[in-house]
């Protein structure tokens, strides 16, 4: 290997060790070819058709045993912190859905049972709107929704 | 210079386990301030989580994550010693992993 400088030289040695590593384990090809990333839940489109395609025909139970910890105001250009919890057994999925965002589906977990039914992540909210909070079981999804008001940054 | 930190914490039986990954998360929406040009979407989507080589989240997301994603993970159980693994890939190909041993 050749290098120009010491600059070239620090990245090309880092990439090499970082990729070393990953293949001598295994784990690029093994969790790439698992992971299937579906395409059309995440464009632009209206919440009814998402809705459909998360819930794969399975019916929507209200639950008061699921914990969302979400601040009722935020401001439009931070990041809103959102935490749930709940007391519901066998669960496979959290998914979470913002009803005004272009992009109404935020993101889904499968959680394997070796992890509680926790998640805590942080949300870009673009106007006020409910935010849904559906948790997979085997039969029926059991959801929560909120209402967070956005405020335009003035100032 | 790796993309991701992982941080975890032992609570009576359980274990938290916090992870920030450092990503423009662009949704594609945003104008560039000087030459107006859209900035072009550019998002993690797959991101998974391995105990010891055993996958216990795989998680797709959307741009509606904020920049620099940050998630929290609760394990049942946890020992020191044990290995937990965090890959990430995003819609322009680019990809980092990192490993953790919980102490």
């Amino acid at each position: 290997m050749i290098t120009s400088n010491r600059r070239e030289f620090i990245k090309k040695t880092t990439a090499l060790t970082g990729y070393s590593m990953l293949s001598a384990a295994g784990f690029l090809n093994s969790q790439t070819t698992q992971a299937q990333w579906d395409a059309s839940n995440f464009e632009p489109s209206p919440m009814d058709e998402v809705l459909k395609s998360v819930l794969k025909g399975k019916p929507v139970v209200d639950s008061d045993k699921i914990h969302v910890k979400i601040p009722q105001t935020a401001d439009n250009k931070t990041p809103v912190s959102i935490t749930i919890q709940t007391t519901l057994k066998d669960i496979q999925s959290i998914s979470i859905l913002v009803e005004q965002n272009p992009v109404p589906l935020v993101a889904t977990f499968e959680l394997s049972s070796a992890l509680e039914p926790f998640v805590s992540t942080r949300l870009k909210l673009m106007h006020s709107s409910f935010v849904f909070v559906l948790l997979e079981t085997e039969k029926v999804f059991y959801g929560i929704k909120h209402t967070v008001s956005v405020s335009e940054g003035v100032c | 210079m790796s993309s991701i930190k992982i941080r975890s914490k032992r609570l009576d039986g359980k274990t938290q386990i916090r992870t920030l990954i450092t990503h423009p998360m662009e949704h594609g929406l945003n104008h560039d301030k000087k030459t107006n040009a859209v900035i072009p979407p550019h998002f993690i989507h797959t991101l998974t989580l391995a105990h010891n080589d055993k996958i216990i989240v795989t998680s797709y997301m959307g741009m509606s994550i904020a920049k620099d994603p940050f998630f929290v993970f609760m394990l049942n159980g946890g020992t020191a010693g044990d290995t937990i693994t965090l890959y990430w890939k995003d819609n322009l190909g680019n990809s980092d992993a990192e490993k953790h041993v919980i102490i």
